[in-house]
């Protein structure tokens, strides 16, 4: 058993927004052109495929306000929390912090990167089957995760 | 309360003789006014001396959807156009559409035959109802509208559509009967919740849903998201439009309003009668139409008969709900498939709507393939591939299991699947072009 002592971990996540789109032409302009009219900024993103859907998966600056947006308009939206993390941008860099996963027993359900960079070191998205555990290895590890406040994604 | 406790409640002796006599008015006054059924009792050897009583049904040529098509447009009516008060067209999907006409007696047959089923839904005079069947050729609107007005019911026509506006009149009027096709009274449910509304504290009570096929578990969905009691309505517009067939508040099978329309079921490959409680398809035989009177009208509904008394005290028959379509049914790989199969599977996996639509395909020398598009709804969706594909995976099987034959499911995206008069369309089949 460990001992982590005052780990917050609700505030290390990120809420990421899921939505299902078909496999049609100009969906995702749709999604995105809404949440642009909207003033909504999409900090990152990644459409997952299968043969006839895909899920877009985006971070955004204020992701209640989105699914709201987009519930309306008739998409099938929900809410996910991830895990942002802060990668060395150079050889080998994902590999280690992935060590640190393979290590701990630590499952990685899918990741993609950011849009944007905050500092000289890349940023990646994890969604994890338990991301207070993982939050848990990452702080005991030392790699710095990107919180609420880093981003303002509340 | 029962509307007509004479003819709703006689005795089966006493009715037998009420529907012999008017058998066999019917028949001579058909043979009389219609060439084209004169011809067709001919080529049966039926002369309208030889139908002595109900029992001599059977002796009648049958009437099918086609003898209305082949005469377009008035060609089966009994009466010529200016004896005819009211007309209503029924859409074709393919070749002509079906056109009847009311004479003004016709009309008042209607509006009986609806307040009777109103009355057998649980509703009282002075109720108010919201109609949300369309208004228009199709004859939904219309006859609901005659029966609640035959009935004294306080009647909001809203006719189908503006779901938002519906639902306003809703709160603002409170209602207390809402009659519309039970696939839209579910869509009005989401587009509830979306506008902040609780379907629960509807002001509706009751619910008069029909103009489409819907299963047990579907009633059980609206009841749960209404708080309503739902009762099934039955009806065509070959026969007189709604109005044919009710279920009262007991909910065990439609009363079918039989001094007026006679019921017989048959087993559709000998045209025999089908045993009591057998399914098979639904015959019926107007006993008072004037415009357009029709012997042995072919439903293309299958159902099944009871003749037990019902608790209601009502004397008359009662139809099973509709188990399938004869023409709604669709053949893939040599097996039967009936659209309310696959409703039942949906239903009974979490989460899931029976939002869906069946596609038959035939590629070039493959054999045919059977797709079924299934909505995705707020509850199942999931930010993992994964987890959408053993849904997907899941259907599948179900389905499988229940017809016997692969099928291919696939999501798609909310209230994309078309739906027309609020009933959807259940089946797209593209091995014909």
């Amino acid at each position: 058993m460990h001992c982590d002592g005052l780990i917050e971990e609700d505030s290390m996540k990120l809420v990421q927004i899921s939505v299902f789109l078909e496999n049609k032409k100009g969906r995702l302009f749709e999604v995105c052109s809404l949440l642009g009219k909207e003033k909504i900024n999409i900090r990152a993103l990644s459409v997952a495929e299968s043969e006839e859907f895909g899920i877009l998966r985006m971070v955004v600056d204020n992701p209640a306000k989105a699914v709201a947006v987009l519930k309306k308009k008739g998409f099938v939206a929900n809410l996910t929390d991830i895990v942002a993390v802060e990668v060395e941008d150079n050889p080998g860099g994902l590999a280690s912090v992935l060590a640190v996963f393979s290590k701990n027993d630590i499952n990685v359900e899918y990741m993609y990167g950011f849009v944007e960079k905050f500092s000289q070191k890349a940023i990646l998205v994890f969604r994890f089957d338990d991301a207070d555990k993982a939050i848990r290895v990452l702080t005991r590890n030392k790699i710095s995760i990107i919180g609420k406040k880093d981003i303002g994604n509340l | 309360m029962i509307w007509n406790e004479q003819m709703e409640c006689m005795e089966a002796d006493r009715m037998k003789e009420v529907q012999s006599a008017r058998l066999k008015e019917t028949v001579s006054y058909i043979y009389k006014n219609c060439p084209l059924y004169k011809k067709k009792l001919d080529a049966q050897g039926v002369g309208h001396g030889d139908i002595r009583g109900i029992e001599d049904i059977s002796k009648l040529p049958f009437t099918s959807k086609d003898d209305l098509r082949d005469s377009y447009p008035f060609g089966l009516f009994s009466q010529p156009p200016k004896e005819i008060a009211e007309i209503h067209v029924s859409s074709g999907t393919t070749g002509n559409p079906t056109v009847v006409g009311y004479t003004k007696d016709d009309i008042r047959l209607w509006s009986e035959v609806m307040a009777r089923a109103f009355a057998c839904a649980g509703a009282m005079p002075k109720d108010m109802i919201q109609i949300a069947y369309g208004y228009g050729l199709f004859t939904g609107g219309l006859g609901a509208h005659y029966g609640a007005l035959e009935m004294g019911l306080t009647i909001i026509p809203a006719s189908s559509g503006q779901t938002k506006r519906q639902l306003k009149i809703m709160h603002d009027f409170k209602p207390r009967i809402l009659a519309c096709t039970p696939s839209y009274c579910l869509y009005m449910a989401e587009e509830a919740r979306e506008m902040g509304l609780d379907p629960k504290k509807s002001s509706w009570e009751i619910g008069v849903f029909g103009a489409e096929p819907w299963s047990e578990p579907m009633r059980k969905e609206i009841e749960a998201t209404w708080n309503i009691l739902a009762t099934d309505i039955y009806g065509l517009s070959e026969i007189i439009g709604p109005g044919v067939a009710q279920e009262c508040t007991f909910k065990k099978g439609l009363h079918i309003f039989w001094d007026v329309f006679y019921p017989e079921v048959i087993n559709q490959r000998t045209l025999k009668h089908a045993k009591d409680g057998e399914a098979g398809e639904l015959v019926i035989t107007t006993l008072t139409k004037r415009g357009i009177p029709l012997l042995r009208y072919r439903t293309r509904d299958i159902v099944s008969i009871s003749y037990e008394r019902c608790r209601c005290g009502r004397t008359t028959p009662r139809i099973s709900k509709i188990q399938g379509r004869t023409d709604d049914m669709i053949i893939v790989r040599g097996i039967n498939v009936f659209p309310s199969q696959i409703e039942h599977v949906l239903l009974g996996i979490e989460g899931t709507k029976p939002h869906y639509q069946l596609v038959v395909d035939r590629k070039a020398g493959k054999l045919d393939e059977l797709e079924v598009l299934v909505e995705v709804e707020q509850k199942i969706f999931s930010d993992e591939i994964k987890q959408l594909r053993i849904l997907e995976e899941r259907i599948a099987r179900e389905i499988e299991s229940v017809l016997g034959i692969f099928v291919k499911v696939k999501l798609v995206e909310p209230k994309t699947i078309e739906r027309s008069e609020g009933k959807a369309k259940r089946v797209v089949d593209k091995r014909a072009g």
